[in-house]
């Protein structure tokens, strides 16, 4: 409540009166439609399930956990999800640091029934040895600067960072296969969450009793507006959950307008978040291809990026990891199975890599040379 | 599970379109300037009212409009199992925020500057539905304050479970893990003032489910009407009695 009320504080009545008389002719102050969205950027941080979403002057950032715990007693085979909000003082002067606010506890609740009430998360498979071990996913959401309208932005870094997040694998062994065995990451691929639908926050903001309504409101617009409500709703066009706590009273019709509204912005905003992430895990998956020392020696190492995109762009970003791990691990002479396995793989898409590039540059005529240079044996070996 | 039998029963043998026997008290606290309890079928909440007097953090005061403040708190033996944090958990944070907000839409903060009034709201026995039973509680203990408001608030909610809209679902249905959308209405001027929804639902179906809560809320609104005017009744034939005996 104290947070309202100092957002009002900090507002003469001159300003108040304006942004009003403005709304009345459809006109907003910082010139957008009454429907149309701040400009939205998503960027994803070094680890996985870290992102940082802008929202016009919104900032906000989220960041995904796992932790193996012991599930509750009334669902011994489902994960559990549980978001955390932090409002930084830096955010907004009448932030305090501590306990969360009013405000902080009902950005949570929003956000934590939009994507656990619908399932959206796929908690059974979050389960690793019934009624003993399951998956705790945290959510940790720090609001960084308060532009306004902090619920859908930190709705849409939840979600990019949901969908980037990758847990470890785990099996079961030991004795009886009751021991779990959690892979590190360099042994094994991290798994990604299974995420069934995208929920979309979209926030509105209701004006005095003409029954104006404005989407995504900027912190001025929210000192004065009279009602707001929260609609969640994923690109399927169903409602995952709406928020409308008390304030200003608006007709039956009105809300049905806001959720038509909503439907078509969030299918915009879910095609913007699943283009980024495919955009972060293409890059992501280029990342982890270990490359050779002197490849990078070489001169003209733009090149040699070029032309793995392109090799990339042939062979897919999945594959491209694997085979590359294995032939990084026939330099290094460690031979195990999975790498005897994918060798043929290795060695036919290498050579067909090397003409590509021979017709590309001439500068990679020292790359394939130097392995053949290391893997001699290996090679003539395997030769099959 | 099946929630509605194949003849129309839900699991209290209620129809699907039926509200649960509602039960009002006026003036249960002796204390407060204006208290009432609410009861929706097993769901029993006791709100006070306190108001307007002199704010008592000379901080919060604000100048041209009076100071809502609510608190909603679950008594311990509420539920079924003990609760271990009957306030200050998010759940309840959330739930005050909610009907101060609520309250706030109707009192006439305007004509109370400089003053506070608190509600304070305690369930008893919680069998689903109590954040609408608190908001219809609340309601009439405002109104046993005396307190001016320019409509009266009343709440109701409804799900969705075998494909069927029900209406005032309780704690067993609510638990199903359906929508569960809760409504608050002014009746008189017909607007929809506090609207909370979780669980996924396509949009018609929400259109149909919010259509069947608002018509509970109106039930609900004409209980209350009938409470207030046999109440007042019979306030009025007490002080008559009172003064001129």
């Amino acid at each position: 409540m104290d947070a309202r009320l100092a957002n009002t504080w900090r507002l003469t009545v001159n300003e108040k009166k304006f942004i009003e008389s403005a709304l009345l002719s459809g006109i907003r102050v910082d010139g957008r439609n009454p429907y149309e969205f701040r400009k939205l950027s998503i960027k994803f941080g070094r680890e996985d399930g870290s992102s940082e979403v802008q929202l016009g002057h919104t900032h906000v950032m989220g960041f995904v956990t796992g932790q193996l715990v012991q599930p509750y007693r009334d669902r011994p085979n489902e994960g559990s999800l549980s978001i955390f909000t932090e409002f930084s003082p830096m955010a907004d002067p009448s932030f305090e640091s501590g306990r969360p606010g009013e405000s902080a506890v009902e950005l949570g609740r929003i956000i934590d029934r939009g994507l656990r009430e619908s399932r959206a998360v796929d908690t059974e498979s979050l389960c690793v040895l019934a009624g003993k071990l399951v998956w705790a996913i945290r959510i940790d959401l720090h609001i960084l600067d308060n532009g306004g309208n902090l619920v859908d932005a930190a709705n849409i870094a939840a979600l990019a960072s949901l969908l980037t997040f990758r847990r470890p694998e785990c099996s079961l062994g030991g004795e009886n296969g009751q021991e779990v065995i959690i892979h590190p990451p360099e042994e094994r691929e991290p798994l990604p969450l299974i995420v069934h639908h995208l929920p979309v926050a979209v926030t509105f903001g209701f004006f005095g009793s003409e029954s104006i309504l404005v989407i995504d409101p900027t912190h001025h617009e929210e000192a004065v507006m009279t009602g707001r409500m929260t609609a969640t709703l994923n690109a399927n066009g169903d409602v995952c959950a709406i928020q409308k706590p008390g304030g200003e009273g608006v007709l039956q019709s009105a809300i049905m307008q806001c959720l038509r509204i909503a439907s078509r912005t969030a299918s915009d905003i879910t095609k913007k978040i699943k283009d980024t992430v495919e955009a972060y895990n293409t890059e992501r998956a280029l990342r982890k291809i270990k490359r050779h020392p002197t490849s990078i020696a070489l001169d003209g190492s733009a090149n040699v990026k070029v032309e793995q995109e392109g090799f990339v762009g042939n062979k897919g970003a999945n594959e491209l990891p694997k085979k590359h791990m294995g032939s990084s691990r026939l330099v290094s002479e460690e031979s195990t199975s999975q790498s005897n396995d994918c060798d043929g793989g290795t060695k036919s898409s290498g050579l067909g890599g090397n003409s590509r590039r021979n017709d590309g540059t001439t500068n990679f005529v020292g790359e394939p040379a130097s392995w053949n240079i290391n893997t001699q044996e290996e090679a003539t070996r395997l030769d099959r | 599970m099946e929630y509605v039998s194949p003849e129309g029963l839900r699991l209290d043998g209620r129809r699907p379109v039926e509200m649960r026997q509602l039960r009002a008290e006026i003036g249960v606290v002796a204390k407060a300037d204006g208290s009432a309890m609410f009861e929706m079928g097993n769901t029993k909440v006791i709100a006070a009212v306190y108001g307007p007097r002199e704010v008592q953090n000379r901080s919060q005061q604000i100048t041209d409009q009076a100071l809502v403040r609510c608190e909603y708190s679950m008594a311990n033996f509420s539920t079924g199992d003990r609760m271990r944090k009957p306030k200050g958990d998010r759940r309840s944070t959330e739930i005050s925020l909610v009907i101060r907000q609520t309250m706030e839409a109707c009192i006439l903060t305007n004509l109370m500057p400089r003053s506070q009034i608190d509600i304070f709201v305690q369930v008893l026995q919680a069998d689903g539905g109590t954040r609408s039973a608190c908001i219809n509680a609340a309601t009439l203990a405002l109104a046993d304050a005396g307190i001016p408001m320019h409509d009266i608030v009343t709440s109701c909610s409804a799900g969705y479970l075998n494909s069927i809209p029900l209406l005032d679902l309780n704690y067993v249905e609510d638990s199903a893990g359906g929508p569960d959308v809760t409504v608050g209405i002014l009746p008189t001027l017909d607007k929809v003032t506090l609207l909370q929804m979780d669980a996924k639902l396509p949009t018609d179906t929400f259109e149909d489910v919010m259509q069947l809560a608002t018509e509970g809320c109106k039930a609900v609104a004409n209980y209350i009407r009938e409470v207030k005017t046999s109440f007042f009744c019979l306030i009025v034939i007490w002080d008559l009695c009172y003064n001129y005996c």
